[in-house]
Protein backbone atom coordinates (compact mmCIF):
# COMPACT_ATOMS: atom_id res chain seq x y z
CA UNK A 1 0.00 0.00 0.00
CA UNK A 2 1.25 3.38 -0.96
CA UNK A 3 1.15 6.61 0.76
CA UNK A 4 -1.58 7.16 -2.37
CA UNK A 5 -3.98 5.01 -1.79
CA UNK A 6 -5.10 5.70 1.63
CA UNK A 7 -6.77 3.26 3.67
CA UNK A 8 -9.34 3.21 5.91
CA UNK A 9 -7.24 3.76 9.15
CA UNK A 10 -5.00 6.12 7.60
CA UNK A 11 -8.38 8.06 6.47
CA UNK A 12 -9.73 7.83 10.29
CA UNK A 13 -6.49 9.02 11.73
CA UNK A 14 -6.66 12.28 9.65
CA UNK A 15 -10.44 12.59 10.01
CA UNK A 16 -10.38 12.45 13.78
CA UNK A 17 -6.97 14.85 14.06
CA UNK A 18 -8.16 17.41 11.95
CA UNK A 19 -11.42 17.35 13.91
CA UNK A 20 -9.94 17.98 17.04
CA UNK A 21 -6.32 19.51 16.52
CA UNK A 22 -7.55 22.13 13.70
CA UNK A 23 -4.18 21.53 12.45
CA UNK A 24 -2.48 24.06 9.70
CA UNK A 25 -0.52 20.81 8.12
CA UNK A 26 -1.23 16.97 8.84
CA UNK A 27 0.69 14.07 6.84
CA UNK A 28 -0.26 10.72 7.97
CA UNK A 29 2.30 8.74 6.58
CA UNK A 30 1.68 4.77 6.11
CA UNK A 31 5.01 2.70 6.76
CA UNK A 32 3.23 -0.42 7.55
CA UNK A 33 5.05 -2.02 4.29
CA UNK A 34 8.69 -1.71 6.62
CA UNK A 35 7.55 -3.41 9.11
CA UNK A 36 5.84 -6.08 7.14
CA UNK A 37 6.88 -9.43 8.81
CA UNK A 38 7.43 -7.59 11.90
CA UNK A 39 5.60 -7.92 15.34
CA UNK A 40 2.21 -6.20 14.97
CA UNK A 41 2.06 -6.23 11.04
CA UNK A 42 -1.65 -7.84 11.55
CA UNK A 43 -1.75 -8.23 7.43
CA UNK A 44 -3.48 -4.89 7.24
CA UNK A 45 -1.00 -3.14 5.70
CA UNK A 46 -2.16 -0.38 8.14
CA UNK A 47 -0.45 -1.01 11.12
CA UNK A 48 2.55 1.61 11.79
CA UNK A 49 2.18 4.83 10.69
CA UNK A 50 4.33 8.60 11.04
CA UNK A 51 1.83 11.21 11.92
CA UNK A 52 3.26 15.01 10.79
CA UNK A 53 1.30 17.88 12.33
CA UNK A 54 1.53 21.33 13.01
CA UNK A 55 -1.25 22.94 14.55
CA UNK A 56 -1.87 26.18 16.76
CA UNK A 57 -2.59 25.23 19.86
CA UNK A 58 0.90 23.14 20.72
CA UNK A 59 2.39 26.52 20.53
CA UNK A 60 2.54 27.09 24.58
CA UNK A 61 2.81 22.94 24.85
CA UNK A 62 5.47 20.74 26.07
CA UNK A 63 6.67 17.63 23.91
CA UNK A 64 5.11 15.38 26.33
CA UNK A 65 1.70 17.60 26.39
CA UNK A 66 1.68 17.87 21.98
CA UNK A 67 2.09 13.80 21.71
CA UNK A 68 -0.71 13.41 24.52
CA UNK A 69 -2.84 15.76 22.94
CA UNK A 70 -2.63 13.80 19.49
CA UNK A 71 -3.24 10.15 21.64
CA UNK A 72 -6.09 11.89 23.25
CA UNK A 73 -7.85 12.95 19.71
CA UNK A 74 -7.27 9.43 18.09
CA UNK A 75 -8.49 7.69 21.21
CA UNK A 76 -9.31 3.82 21.35
CA UNK A 77 -8.22 3.38 17.49
CA UNK A 78 -4.07 3.35 18.96
CA UNK A 79 -5.23 0.34 21.14
CA UNK A 80 -7.24 -1.04 18.25
CA UNK A 81 -6.03 -0.59 15.42
CA UNK A 82 -2.78 1.00 15.25
CA UNK A 83 0.02 -1.13 16.48
CA UNK A 84 3.12 1.95 16.47
CA UNK A 85 3.02 5.60 15.67
CA UNK A 86 5.78 8.10 15.10
CA UNK A 87 4.71 11.80 16.08
CA UNK A 88 6.16 14.61 14.93
CA UNK A 89 4.16 17.43 16.47
CA UNK A 90 5.05 20.94 15.94
CA UNK A 91 3.71 24.79 16.39
CA UNK A 92 3.19 27.05 13.76
CA UNK A 93 6.63 29.21 15.13
CA UNK A 94 9.04 26.21 15.39
CA UNK A 95 8.25 25.63 11.41
CA UNK A 96 8.69 28.80 10.16
CA UNK A 97 12.29 29.31 11.48
CA UNK B 1 -1.53 1.37 45.15
CA UNK B 2 -1.47 -1.80 43.21
CA UNK B 3 1.63 -4.42 43.60
CA UNK B 4 2.54 -3.19 39.76
CA UNK B 5 1.93 0.27 40.67
CA UNK B 6 4.85 0.00 43.60
CA UNK B 7 7.08 -1.96 41.48
CA UNK B 8 7.18 0.67 38.98
CA UNK B 9 7.68 3.30 41.29
CA UNK B 10 10.44 1.33 43.03
CA UNK B 11 11.81 1.06 39.20
CA UNK B 12 11.89 4.26 38.45
CA UNK B 13 13.39 5.67 41.54
CA UNK B 14 15.51 3.21 42.05
CA UNK B 15 18.17 4.67 39.27
CA UNK B 16 18.84 8.22 38.00
CA UNK B 17 17.98 7.28 34.21
CA UNK B 18 15.34 4.46 33.96
CA UNK B 19 14.12 2.80 30.47
CA UNK B 20 11.06 0.87 30.23
CA UNK B 21 11.75 -1.23 26.89
CA UNK B 22 10.68 -4.18 25.03
CA UNK B 23 13.63 -6.60 25.66
CA UNK B 24 17.01 -5.63 26.79
CA UNK B 25 19.47 -2.93 25.92
CA UNK B 26 21.50 -5.92 24.28
CA UNK B 27 18.55 -7.43 22.86
CA UNK B 28 15.60 -4.72 22.17
CA UNK B 29 12.46 -6.14 20.72
CA UNK B 30 11.12 -2.90 18.64
CA UNK B 31 12.51 -0.81 16.52
CA UNK B 32 11.62 1.86 19.26
CA UNK B 33 13.01 0.28 22.17
CA UNK B 34 16.02 0.08 20.13
CA UNK B 35 16.26 3.17 19.32
CA UNK B 36 15.58 4.63 22.61
CA UNK B 37 18.98 2.67 23.91
CA UNK B 38 20.99 4.02 20.88
CA UNK B 39 19.98 7.21 21.65
CA UNK B 40 20.62 6.52 25.22
CA UNK B 41 24.48 5.19 24.62
CA UNK B 42 25.14 7.78 22.82
CA UNK B 43 24.57 10.22 25.27
CA UNK B 44 26.98 8.32 27.55
CA UNK B 45 24.93 7.92 30.26
CA UNK B 46 24.20 4.69 33.02
CA UNK B 47 21.08 3.72 32.94
CA UNK B 48 18.62 0.53 33.91
CA UNK B 49 15.73 -1.01 32.19
CA UNK B 50 13.06 -2.89 32.78
CA UNK B 51 12.05 -4.98 30.09
CA UNK B 52 7.76 -5.16 30.06
CA UNK B 53 7.78 -8.31 28.22
CA UNK B 54 8.96 -9.92 31.33
CA UNK B 55 5.91 -8.65 33.44
CA UNK B 56 2.49 -7.94 31.95
CA UNK B 57 1.42 -5.90 35.21
CA UNK B 58 4.42 -3.70 34.85
CA UNK B 59 3.17 -3.46 30.62
CA UNK B 60 0.03 -2.44 31.07
CA UNK B 61 0.54 -0.70 34.03
CA UNK B 62 3.56 1.96 32.99
CA UNK B 63 1.03 2.94 30.42
CA UNK B 64 -1.70 4.50 34.01
CA UNK B 65 1.50 5.45 35.21
CA UNK B 66 2.57 8.86 33.36
CA UNK B 67 -0.75 8.74 31.19
CA UNK B 68 1.25 7.69 28.46
CA UNK B 69 0.08 4.60 26.06
CA UNK B 70 3.42 3.47 24.67
CA UNK B 71 6.61 2.05 25.60
CA UNK B 72 9.66 2.90 25.59
CA UNK B 73 9.53 5.83 28.27
CA UNK B 74 12.06 7.21 29.57
CA UNK B 75 12.35 8.46 33.46
CA UNK B 76 15.57 10.84 34.63
CA UNK B 77 15.26 11.57 38.40
CA UNK B 78 11.97 10.13 38.86
CA UNK B 79 10.64 12.53 36.34
CA UNK B 80 8.73 11.57 32.86
CA UNK B 81 11.03 12.56 29.68
CA UNK B 82 8.88 11.39 27.03
CA UNK B 83 8.82 8.22 24.43
CA UNK B 84 10.95 7.56 21.82
CA UNK B 85 10.13 10.38 19.40
CA UNK B 86 10.57 12.77 22.26
CA UNK B 87 13.93 11.34 23.05
CA UNK B 88 15.31 11.69 19.72
CA UNK B 89 13.62 15.35 18.88
CA UNK B 90 15.63 16.36 22.35
CA UNK B 91 18.54 14.34 21.43
CA UNK B 92 18.74 16.25 17.65
CA UNK B 93 18.18 19.37 20.07
CA UNK B 94 21.02 18.73 22.27
CA UNK B 95 18.51 19.06 24.85
CA UNK B 96 18.52 15.55 26.52
CA UNK B 97 21.92 15.68 26.94
CA UNK B 98 21.45 18.96 28.70
CA UNK B 99 18.85 17.24 30.93
CA UNK B 100 21.05 14.81 31.83
CA UNK B 101 23.42 17.21 32.25
CA UNK B 102 21.68 19.27 34.43
CA UNK B 103 20.18 16.60 36.60
CA UNK B 104 23.89 15.28 37.69
CA UNK B 105 23.55 12.09 35.72
CA UNK B 106 26.01 9.67 36.08
CA UNK B 107 28.28 8.88 32.77
CA UNK B 108 28.73 4.91 31.39
CA UNK B 109 30.95 3.17 32.87
CA UNK B 110 33.53 2.77 29.75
Amino acid sequence: MTQESKGPVAAEIEKRLTETLAPVHLRVINDSAQHRGHAGDDGSGESHFTVEIVARQFENLSRVDRQRAVNSALGDMMKERVHAMQIRAKAPSEIAK
Amino acid sequence: MSDAHSRIDQAVNGSDVVLFMKGSPLFPQCGFSSRAVAILEHCGVEFASVDVLQDQEVRQGVKDYSDWPTVPQLYVKGEFVGGSDIMMEMYEAGELQELLQKKGVKAAAS
